[in-house]
């Protein structure tokens, strides 16, 4: 890739960052953190995006940065305290640059019209006591230097035709300050031989006696004369950083040849002046021999708290297509070390116990490599919540409620593409719980409650497994109406007794919300089945606990990775399955008295004093024809993700062992009943159980046991 | 006309030619990415007939189709003698299982004459025309419709 | 010209165009996040000149400057900031640290070059 595109890119990665620390701290500051340094990495974050667009011409983006910028710098230097309608407003403000940035990216064709809006809302928040940040303040205190007209000969202004080559004469003296800088005379003087022909003379009457003189002063001085044709501006360029640090003249002698006059002297850049302040500047003092503050030390010193967040750690960017080839290895390497414990051990002769705990060894070490190697691709969850708060603040704002957000164990890590396939789901459950989930402020404060609305979203490890909880303090789900509305949608017959949890999994039936496609998950009106398609499809369980007039709680199961899965691995008719060990309740027994015949291939099995739907594996995947006589075998009870329980039938159970998830996608389709695939210890491919569509298969899959009207379908 | 144009050349393909269900058919190889020997599959739940399952190709799950029975021709069962030819379809890899690999074929567009009207739907659908070449009939095959359509899934 | 110049910036952008520019130019170029880290460097390397942007966390470019000042050992290493065009008062604080001369961003890489010929012993 050409660089410049590349860096283009790594501006726009940098940028979501950017965004990212920009709205954490103006939350931060929302909920009245005060810390200065909280302030400066909301300061810094716009400005490190107008700083990128400027160098790649982004107009748009860096005025409104601009503007953005020079609100946050009141803000930093005291002269605005921000009150709650200007934190609303920077919030806006931050997603406006959110929505600039990625028209940018995009080149979309702008509306400006909402970010003018914005700006005049700043000019307004700053009260006409506007102008840009760094204009006012420090209105050049001494830094201007004392000009003077230069006067003469009216000398050589800029040729605009033919270059006409000037004289110049140069005094320069150099202060000690200059020296305290780390310019160099000799730099300069070797910069001013690229313009031209240059002659110096040292002054060295200055220069005292050995005995007095200071190492650390100044006592030379050099009068210089520059043939060149350049003009004079640009001598003066040279002498820029020295400006102040210096006593300097520069005249312009007769050219040497008859310059072609320009227009008018104004034309020629700034006019020529004679710059003598340099006495005026603060003496440095005297340099002191002061070690490096050691690191540990000055990290303590220069880092407040609140900002730990924004430590540096070493890191290095890797392109996602080398960890997904690592990754792919490595499972290699896991099957390969399976198949090579299960020959050794196989082949009798070789029985000996040094080589077995090496294949122990072996497997530790396959085992250890690939979970680092997994950790690779693992993300914290932090940039899914963070934009979640725009969503509720959308959301909020269309429907006239007051919303708080809170987010809790951000740090969590997840597998990149489960955090990435979250995004759609959790946004829109996020709406859900604050356009449906939560009540309006009148109705709050009618039913005794504070009138901000409270959303949480919080996720956690627990158990291998990652737990994202949406859950908000609202009315809770409306049983009656839910009921009401599943009968008249045809979903369950009218007259039907459902228990509470029956009821809250109907929302998510196909059919039940108005929902439409899949493609506007994102939108409004999108049913929960989406939802819940989108988060078994990820190899995840969605639950709903609610309770009314306190709320609704939606729980997201996920795993870790969606690279390796725990299963047991089971026999039926000769070919091998695995059984994802999270659907797992237990292995029941198997026994005739418990079974009951309820139908044609149809049975049940009792479990305690509970009766569940008794699923023969082979006969639903078609492997073997169904039979009217329960076969020997094992059952094992599994758990959906609603929680409703049935119990597989397969003939034996070999073991339980970690599997690598490969896609039967890729090169085949995807099969009603089957998860995926992956490769056993003996190199072949065995499928993995999708139990929930399994179950589903049979039964509508919200309720637990029988069902009279899921047989009529 | 000793001299080919390069447009002339650019029109000579390379097949490989090979025998299923008792027939001679041939591929672009182009589309062949290698061939190797029959390794037993594991049967894919609810698959055609002509799926004989899946195999490990270096970790990634190949779907083998028995070409013969694809093809409307009589199956047979697999032995370490058969082959599978690992042939790229689309966007997808699929094992193509065929009795042997004969030769490769350096044939001109032209000599490709159009499938005879006697052919049946079924065949119409996977050959693309036919190669007479030193008394043998092959007929081209194309695999766009080798494997089973990727469905959307279902709601 | 393969002297080596350090670069600070918090900018993953600015730090690549500054490497782009620089080594194009010719230069070795090494790279810190923020002036903690461009201390941390520094006890590694003697770079020809230095070259670091103000707005950064940990520690801003003025104090990474004064603390690079204050080690005589780096008290001759040019430093040169990096600074928005009207910027006066950050220059000057610049200055009021020890910093030789500034850069303005966005910025064109001849001009970047010159201004490193103007301190680079």
């Amino acid at each position: 890739m050409d660089p410049m595109a590349e860096i283009r890119l790594t501006f726009f990665q940098e940028c979501e960052e950017q965004l990212t620390a920009l709205e954490n701290g103006l939350l931060g500051m929302q909920e009245g953190s005060a810390d200065s340094e909280l302030v400066n990495a909301v300061f810094r974050a716009v400005h490190s995006i107008k700083g990128g667009a400027g160098a790649f011409k982004l107009n748009t983006l860096v005025s409104f940065a601009h503007v953005f910028e020079t609100a946050l710098d009141k803000v930093r230097s005291g002269s605005i305290v921000p009150d709650a309608d200007a934190m609303k407003l920077f919030l806006r403000a931050a997603d406006a640059l959110s929505d600039l940035v990625s028209a940018s990216r995009d080149g979309a064709v702008l509306d400006t019209a909402p970010y003018a809006a914005i700006e005049e809302e700043f000019d307004a928040l700053l009260g006409g006591a506007g102008g840009a940040a760094e204009d006012d303040d420090f209105q050049s205190l001494d830094f201007q230097p004392v000009t003077t007209a230069f006067s003469g000969e009216d000398a050589a202004p800029e040729a605009t035709t033919a270059p006409a080559r000037s004289s110049f004469l140069i005094r320069f003296r150099p202060l000690r300050e200059l020296f305290a800088k780390a310019n160099d005379p000799l730099a300069l003087f070797r910069e001013l031989t690229r313009l031209g022909r240059l002659q110096a003379q040292c002054d060295i009457k200055n220069l005292p006696f050995l005995d007095t003189m200071e190492p650390e002063d100044s006592y030379l001085s050099w009068e210089l004369r520059l043939e060149s044709d350049c003009d004079i501006a640009a001598v003066k360029e040279v002498f820029d950083f020295v400006d102040g640090d210096c006593d300097l003249s520069i005249e312009v002698g007769l050219p040497a040849q008859p310059a072609v006059m320009a227009a008018a002297p104004e034309a020629s850049g700034p006019p020529p002046r004679i710059v003598q302040d340099g006495q005026a500047d603060v003496a440095v003092p005297p340099p002191s021999v002061a070690p490096l503050p050691a690191p540990a030390e000055a990290e303590a010193a220069a880092q407040p708290k609140a900002s730990a967040r924004t430590a540096v750690q070493p890191t290095i960017r890797v392109d996602l297509d080398r960890v997904d080839r690592l990754i792919n290895l490595v499972g290699e390497l896991v099957i390969n070390q399976a198949m090579l414990t299960q020959r050794v051990l196989h082949s009798s002769h070789v029985r000996d116990r040094e080589v077995t705990s090496s294949l122990e060894e072996l497997e530790r070490l396959t085992r250890e490599i690939q979970e680092s190697v997994m950790a690779i691709r693992a993300q914290p969850v932090r940039p899914l919540f963070q934009r979640m708060s725009r969503i509720v603040r959308e959301v909020a704002d269309a429907t006239g409620k007051d919303v708080r957000l809170r987010t809790e164990g951000e740090a969590t890590e997840v597998d990149k593409t489960v955090v990435e396939l979250l995004a759609d789901p959790l946004t829109h459950m996020i709406r859900n719980a604050v356009d449906h989930g939560l009540e309006t402020p009148e109705q709050r404060i009618a039913a005794g409650k504070a009138p901000e609305g409270t959303v949480r979203l919080a996720a956690a490890h627990r158990s291998g497994r990652v737990i994202i909880e949406v859950s908000d303090d609202g009315a809770g789900i409306n049983r009656p109406r839910v009921l009401q509305k599943a009968i008249a949608n045809g979903l369950v017959p009218p007259d039907s007794q459902l228990n509470d949890s029956e009821i809250d999994n109907l929302l998510f039936l196909p059919g039940f919300s108005t929902a439409q496609s899949i493609s506007n998950i994102s939108g409004r009106g999108v049913g929960m089945d989406v939802v819940k398609r989108s988060i078994q499809a990820l190899g995840g369980r969605i639950s709903i606990a609610s309770s009314p007039g306190q709320g609704s709680t939606f729980t997201l199961s996920l795993p870790l990775t969606l690279a390796v899965l725990d299963g047991i691995v089971v026999t039926v008719d000769e070919q091998t399955f695995v059984i994802p060990l999270t659907a797992i309740v237990e292995t029941v027994k198997h026994e005739q008295s418990r079974i009951h015949h309820v139908g044609e291939h149809s049975f049940v099995l009792r479990v305690r004093d509970v009766l569940v739907p008794l699923i023969d594996v082979g006969a639903e995947l078609g492997v073997r024809p169904p039979a009217n006589q329960v076969r020997s075998g094992v059952a094992i009870l599994i758990e959906t993700a609603n929680g409703s329980r049935s119990a597989l039938l397969v003939d034996n159970i070999q073991d339980q062992r970690q599997v690598v998830i490969k896609s039967l996608e890729t090169n085949y389709k995807r099969v009603d009943g089957i998860a995926a695939a992956t490769i056993l210890g003996d190199g072949r491919v065995a499928m993995i159980l999708d139990v929930d569509a399994l179950v589903g298969l049979r039964h509508h899959d919200w309720s637990s046991t029988e069902i009279p009207f899921a047989k009529a379908s | 006309m000793i001299e080919k144009s390069p447009h002339d050349l650019a029109r000579e393909a390379e097949f490989v030619a090979f025998r299923a269900g008792g027939l001679e058919f041939c591929i672009n190889i182009m589309s062949v990415r290698e061939i190797r020997g029959w390794t037993p599959a594991t049967a894919i739940p609810r698959a055609p007939s002509y799926i004989r399952g899946v195999i490990n190709l270096r970790g990634v799950v190949l779907p083998i189709v028995d070409l013969g029975v694809r093809l409307g021709l009589p199956g047979t069962e697999p032995t370490a003698r058969h082959v599978i030819i690992v042939a790229q379809v689309g966007e997808r890899a699929a094992g193509l299982l065929v009795d042997s690999v004969s030769d490769i074929l350096s044939v001109e567009d032209t000599s490709i004459q159009a499938t005879p009207d006697v052919a049946s739907n079924l065949a119409r659908t996977f050959v693309r025309g036919v190669i007479a070449m030193d008394g043998r009939m092959i007929s081209v095959i194309t695999l766009d419709n080798v494997l089973p359509a990727m469905e959307l899934e279902a709601a | 010209m393969n002297a080596t110049i350090l670069t600070v910036d918090d900018s993953r952008t600015m730090r690549d165009m500054l490497r782009m520019a620089l080594t194009d130019a010719g230069f070795r170029v090494i790279q810190a996040e923020d002036g903690l880290h461009g201390l941390d460097v520094l006890r590694q390397e003697m770079p020809e000149v230095i070259i670091t942007d103000i707005n950064m966390p940990r520690m801003d470019g003025f104090g990474f400057i004064e603390a690079v000042r204050q080690d005589a050992k780096y008290r001759a290493v040019p430093i040169l900031v990096l600074t928005t065009e009207s910027d006066e008062e950050k220059k000057l604080r610049a200055r009021r640290a020890g910093a030789t001369g500034w850069i303005v961003k966005p910025f064109d890489p001849v001009k970047l070059v010159s201004a490193i010929r103007r301190v680079a012993a």
